[in-house]
């Protein structure tokens, strides 16, 4: 069994910054989920036990707050998030061939990194983008009417 | 020179960001005085990047735009081979009857003085001379219905909130919009953010709520960022915080963002999300109406709900009530999308027939082939057949044949499309989004996509257990996640026969 890796001092010491931004807030719990991942990329392990004191909740209830949600990741992705819609609108103008493109260029399946870790491939159901999918977005940056093309430009920039 | 270039997502996301630097970029190179307006889109996505340009006659559009396009703007504007023409004046335009997106793409989105100037203000100004139970009588009399796709009408909802006797209760607004094929909150938010805390406020005053929340999706980064905007515009001028327009009611609001769980769109595991619990179902009673977020009374509200009562009380119940068709009152705002030629959001009153929609206003399909199948309202809307296409567009036309409207997305298909596979698409989203609570939804869904996978590889026995497990998920889930996901699956067994006896032939 290996122990729970400890937080460095300079992210201890954010944490608790969050934690301090956060306090008195109704339902702090996601808002600071959201704030440590947005900080350090993921949210790591050694953190929970500390939010969880912080929130006077169990580790358990604050593990299982934190797995509920698809976004929350426990390790950090590639530099580079690649979003793509698997939803209904998407998929009647051609999402699932361009995410079978994306697998295969990829090398990797959805909620994968790439051995090199430069692209992680996330489903997404849904970017508000419908009348004009396939839909995907890449580090936060949306992209509408995607295509292999279009993907291969995105793939190659980010390379 | 005054220039429109949409900061809506959906035109980011077809590059209008590059145009607006464009546009920027040759202004300097000749020297112009230009005004650049970052506005809502108009709703015709197809044309998108839209520009407008400020004329005497009017506003001037073109689209859809690419930087190349830029300098020729500036040359001769009438002889642009992207003119279109007055904005106003185009066919998607006149044909609509816009009361909640009256201002989206056409006022600059975080300008108090643009919004008040377009009507803006007046509808919260009215409520302000009338007692609470006023406003909340008007809110019933105009027939609003719940947005959100259950229909439920609002000012009932109000009237439960406004009667319980509480020391704090809250608006909460229900932005979190996972259904495929919808993105009007998402419009709103960024087009008009000020429309919606205009409603909640007017909500807030109607059931003395003091506090309000924004639940959105971490799906929509514009929006959020407009609506944080918006509320700080609106608490400098006043319009939110502890004396509202100089009034004795106070109201103050946030936004909080969700992280990627559809069932969050679900009132109760929307208030427990904001607890900053697991989004699980709450079973009701009791009602978020007498005790919601905090245990407290709470009106929760989807996004175009709260934003259709500023027009309702400034122009008055019988004014929006007079729109629509039976006990569908008011408008719509349409949002076609998928496979369709002209795809956006289209706002109409109730009545409209889904052939008309889908025909006369989309367009037919992109693709150029036959319309296939429609699914109206989500995720947990039906399929419907061409054949099916005289449905008048009402909660209770739709219910009648075994659909719904849900949140008025409209998700177009060609003839390629497998309804088959769309049947078992339905079944993994549930699996995937299932809170876990209830065993119907849970179980059902996993189920559901091994039985279908059965009739895939052309086993005849399936069918008739698909049907069994649909009537346990319909008759025995907590919420409509698992309870109608058998709508998408359903309607496609049933109208679309074909695709789910090919492989059955093929076995034989
Ligand atoms: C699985 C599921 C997802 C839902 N998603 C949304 C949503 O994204 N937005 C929304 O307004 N209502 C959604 N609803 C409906 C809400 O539970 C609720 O009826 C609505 O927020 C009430 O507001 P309204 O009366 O203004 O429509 C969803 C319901 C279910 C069962
Ligand atoms: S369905 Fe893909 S963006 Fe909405």
């Amino acid at each position: 069994m290996s122990a729970t890796p400890s937080l460095g001092a300079a992210q201890t010491q954010t944490l608790h910054e969050i934690l301090e931004a956060h306090r008195g807030m109704e339902g702090a719990l996601l808002p600071i989920l959201h704030a440590v991942q947005a900080a350090f990329g993921h949210v790591p392990e050694a953190a929970l036990p500390i939010i969880a004191q912080d929130q006077a909740i169990s580790r358990a209830e604050a593990h299982g707050v934190m797995s509920f949600y698809h976004d929350f990741r426990t390790e950090p992705a590639g530099r580079t998030v690649l979003k793509l819609c698997r939803a209904e609108a998407c998929q009647s103008v051609g999402a699932d061939a361009l995410a079978d493109h994306a697998r295969e260029k990829l090398g990797i399946d959805w909620h994968e990194t790439t051995a090199n870790g430069t692209v992680t491939l996330e489903p997404v159901f849904c970017l508000g983008l419908c009348a004009c999918g396939p839909a995907a977005m890449v580090n936060g940056k949306l992209v509408g009417r995607a295509d292999a093309a279009k993907l291969d430009a995105i793939l190659e920039e980010v390379r | 020179m005054k220039l429109y270039v949409p900061l809506d997502s959906a035109a980011v996301a077809l590059g209008a960001d590059d145009v607006a630097a464009a546009i920027r970029a040759e202004a300097d190179r000749r020297g112009l005085d230009l005004t650049l307006v970052r506005n809502g889109s108009r709703g015709m996505v197809w044309l998108e990047p839209l520009v407008e340009l400020e004329t005497d006659a009017g506003r001037m559009a073109f689209g859809p735009m690419t930087p190349a396009d830029v300098p020729a703007l500036f040359d001769n504007p009438e002889g642009h081979t992207r003119a279109l023409g007055l904005t106003e004046a185009l066919p998607w335009m006149a044909r609509q009857t816009r009361l909640t997106f009256a201002r989206v793409g056409v006022t600059d989105p975080l300008s108090l003085a643009d919004y008040e100037a377009h009507g803006g203000l007046r509808g919260l100004k009215r409520a302000l001379t009338m007692t609470p139970a006023q406003v909340v009588q008007e809110v019933t009399e105009s027939g609003l219905r719940g947005r959100g796709g259950a229909g439920f009408p609002t000012g009932i909802k109000w009237k439960t909130v406004h009667d319980a006797p509480a020391a704090q209760k809250y608006i909460v607004c229900n932005a979190d919009e996972g259904d495929s094929a919808t993105f009007a909150d998402r419009m709103l938010m960024e087009g008009d953010p000020l429309t919606l805390i205009e409603g909640m406020a007017i909500a807030g005053i109607a059931v003395g709520a003091t506090r309000g929340y924004v639940y959105t999706r971490s799906e929509y980064p514009v929006a959020i960022e407009m609506m944080r905007q918006a509320i700080a515009v609106a608490r400098a001028a006043g319009v939110l915080g502890a004396r509202v327009l100089g009034s004795d009611h106070a109201f103050d609001m946030e936004v909080r963002v969700g992280a990627g769980a559809y069932v969050c769109g679900e009132e109760t595991s929307l208030l427990n999300s904001l607890e900053g619990k697991r989004g699980v179902v709450r079973a009701k009673p009791p009602l978020p109406a007498l005790q919601g977020f905090m245990g407290q009374p709470t009106v929760v509200n989807n996004v175009i709900s709260l934003a259709s009562v500023p027009v309702i009380l400034d122009k008055g119940a019988a004014f929006y009530q007079d729109f629509g068709l039976g006990r569908s009152r008011g408008t719509m705002a349409l949002q076609l999308a998928g496979n369709v030629k002209h795809g956006g959001l289209f706002e109409a009153a109730f009545g409209l027939s889904l052939g008309e929609i889908v025909n006369d206003i989309g367009g037919g399909t992109a693709s150029g082939r036959p319309v296939k199948a429609v699914q109206v309202g989500g995720p947990l809307g039906a399929w419907f057949p061409p054949a099916l296409f005289d449905t008048p567009f009402t909660y209770e036309d739709f219910a009648a044949k075994d659909g719904l409207i849900g949140h008025a997305g409209l998700t177009v298909a060609d003839d390629s499309l497998d309804m088959l596979a769309m049947a078992r698409f339905a079944m993994e989203f549930c699996a995937i989004e299932s809170c876990g609570k209830c065993t119907p939804c849970r179980i059902g869904a996993v189920r559901g996509v091994e039985t279908l996978d059965r009739v895939a590889a052309g086993d005849a026995s399936a069918l008739p257990l698909l049907t069994d497990l649909c009537n346990t998920m319909k008759a025995g889930s907590l919420c409509a996640l698992g309870g109608f996901t058998p709508y998408p699956v359903m309607s496609a067994v049933t109208h679309f026969p074909d695709d789910f006896a090919r492989a059955r032939e093929a076995a034989e």
